[in-house]
């Protein structure tokens, strides 16, 4: 009797987990059924491979641009995570490695930042950009994503439980604080800094509402923006939108599942404290 | 100890480069639309208001239609969204069911996609002659195609639908590590006072994942009350129609405040006051899940952690 129950709710289980697998994974099944139709195959629901495949890439690559938004996004990303990474993790070992009580009250209010909505930001934050001279330029959205408090609250997080007196021995043995941060600390926190890396990469590459706001040539616009814009187009071609969709994600998911593992552990390490 | 008050100056060159950047673009902006909230541009001129933006506001229709909106959407889709992360979490969390890392890797795939993609992706999906009302026709479940866009109702359940599937994953993905991390003697020592599998779940796993089931909670009403991209993808002709969704049902807070700043003329000074509006909401939220998990954390430490020790 007992053992029938178990494997009822067994059953149940899977089912549930069929279901929700089936329906997360049809949409990615769909892209690249889209990717090889025409625009009126797809509004029909056609569900087999196409032959509209190439027609789709020349239309991308050649009236949308689409190698100039990949590169754009790809340029922004990349230094986006660079700069992230540099400043925000320094800031971190300086907030956790040097604490006075200014420090912590300093640290306190950044964190309390954290909760403030982007688009409250938005206008002022046009404005000065716009003041700068940095209006329609990748720089306007490098250096604004990279002052990113979550990122410090991150970093320090995972340093907490790091063992002061390797830093103490640098110290007595004579290494500046610059020094021993660059050469001791960031190697021994490899896989922290790959779940970082991750977290920014991702964030610059699916952005939308900030670089909409500052770019305004076509010459200049990210993948996002040229996915949206095509989409909302009079005449939108979805065979094209689809190849789109599959190559602005593509990149995504290499770097997630190349590095899912540190994701996932940097990202749980930040949220146990 | 010269010495060491020395070394904590050098602590704040670390943070220099960081806060510099943060003066900048986040505390410089957070007063200057303070200020903002204050005047009224015309033309180039700015002037100073008072307080005539606030009285705007609290009789502006439309700031309470996104208001309404935005909350609809909230209190429907992060509930969903949590309750089924969580139960596909306990699911994937058997060791009894096999193909765990396929199914894992099957419901997080959904949230490597961009906001974007995936607003697009469900607006082709139930377009009239779409897949989804093929696939209803075909099943008798409805006998003419339904127009999932012209009605209000239909509408917010696709954007529902679209942002639980493209979340539920990612916080799947925060719950099962959490409930991996659980030592499994407090499961053996259930299973020996004869509670049951469902039982030592809700007494065990689900105090547990307080914490965890806190952050997500948070950081998805955060995400939730500044919706953008979906909302703005799925309605048809994007940023540039006159009305988001049927009967503006799209028209969430910062949807609004986009249009009140770069659709029109700008409206800066206003939409300052409302982006103010939305600060006070989160943080009055995030207050209330912080003192309702304090407080339902005490409730549950009288009861339970001396059993757990």
């Amino acid at each position: 009797m007992k053992k029938n129950k178990i494997s009822f709710g067994l059953v149940i289980s899977y089912i549930i987990l069929i279901i929700a697998s089936f329906f997360s994974l049809f949409p990615f099944f769909w892209i690249i059924i889209g990717a090889t139709n025409s625009s009126v195959d797809i509004l029909r629901g056609k569900l087999t491979i196409g032959s509209s495949f190439i027609s789709n890439l020349k239309v991308l690559f050649g009236e949308a641009n689409m190698g100039s938004a990949l590169y754009n996004s790809m340029k922004i990303a990349f230094l986006t995570v660079i700069l992230t990474l540099a400043i925000t993790s320094m800031a971190a070992y300086g907030f956790q490695m040097y604490r006075t009580k200014a420090k912590e009250n300093t640290y306190s209010f950044f964190l309390l930042t954290m909760m403030i909505p982007f688009a409250s930001l938005m206008i002022p934050l046009f404005q000065i950009i716009s003041r700068f001279r940095l209006l329609n330029s990748h720089s306007a959205i490098i250096l604004v994503s990279s002052a990113s408090v979550f990122m410090i609250f991150f970093f320090r997080q995972s340093f907490v439980n790091y063992p002061t007196e390797i830093l103490q021995a640098a110290r007595v043995d004579g290494a500046s604080e610059l020094r021993t941060f660059i050469s001791i600390f960031v190697p021994s926190m490899k896989s922290t800094y790959a779940a970082a890396a991750i977290y920014t990469f991702m964030t610059s590459w699916n952005n939308y509402l900030w670089p909409l706001i500052v770019l305004q040539t076509n010459d200049k616009r990210t993948t996002t923006l040229l996915v949206s814009s095509m989409s909302s187009s009079y005449t939108p071609n979805y065979g094209v939108i689809m190849v789109a969709i599959a190559l602005s994600t593509t990149p995504v998911i290499i770097v997630f599942f190349g590095f899912q593992k540190q994701f996932v552990e940097g990202m749980l390490g930040s949220v146990k404290q | 100890m010269a010495n060491e008050r020395k070394i904590n100056r050098t602590g704040w060159y670390f943070i220099i480069p960081v806060a510099l950047l943060l003066a900048i673009f986040l505390l410089y902006p957070i007063f200057y639309s303070l200020y903002l909230t204050t005047t009224k541009t015309k033309g180039i001129v700015t002037s100073f208001i008072g307080f005539d933006n606030y009285i705007k506001l609290f009789n502006d229709p439309m700031f309470f239609l996104a208001l309404k909106n935005t909350f609809k959407i909230l209190l429907l889709q992060v509930p969903l969204m949590l309750i089924s992360a969580l139960i596909f979490a306990a699911l994937l969390n058997n060791k009894k069911i096999k193909f765990r890392g396929f199914f894992r890797t099957a419901i997080f795939l959904p949230s490597v996609t961009s906001l974007i993609a995936y607003a697009i992706l469900f607006k082709m999906l139930f377009s009239y002659e779409g897949i989804v009302n093929n696939t209803l026709l075909a099943l008798n479940f409805i006998n003419k195609p339904l127009d999932w866009f012209s009605d209000q109702t239909l509408a917010t359940f696709v954007l529902i639908l679209a942002m639980v599937w493209r979340w539920t994953g990612y916080n799947m993905i925060f719950y099962l590590s959490a409930m991996q991390n659980i030592s499994s003697d407090l499961y053996e020592a259930a299973k020996v006072d004869g509670a049951t599998e469902i039982k030592s779940f809700f007494s065990i796993t689900i105090p547990l994942l307080r914490p965890m089931i806190l952050f997500t909670t948070v950081m998805s009403t955060i995400g939730t009350l500044q919706l953008f991209d979906e909302p703005m993808n799925l309605a048809q002709g994007g940023t540039t129609a006159s009305m988001v969704g049927p009967n503006n049902c799209f028209l969430t807070l910062s949807v609004y405040i986009y249009n009140l700043c770069f659709k029109y003329t700008p409206k800066f000074g206003y939409a300052a006051t409302v982006s103010y509006a939305i600060l006070v909401l989160v943080a009055i939220l995030s207050y209330i899940q912080f003192r309702i998990s304090k407080h339902s954390e005490r409730t549950i430490s009288k009861h339970v952690k001396p059993s757990l020790k």
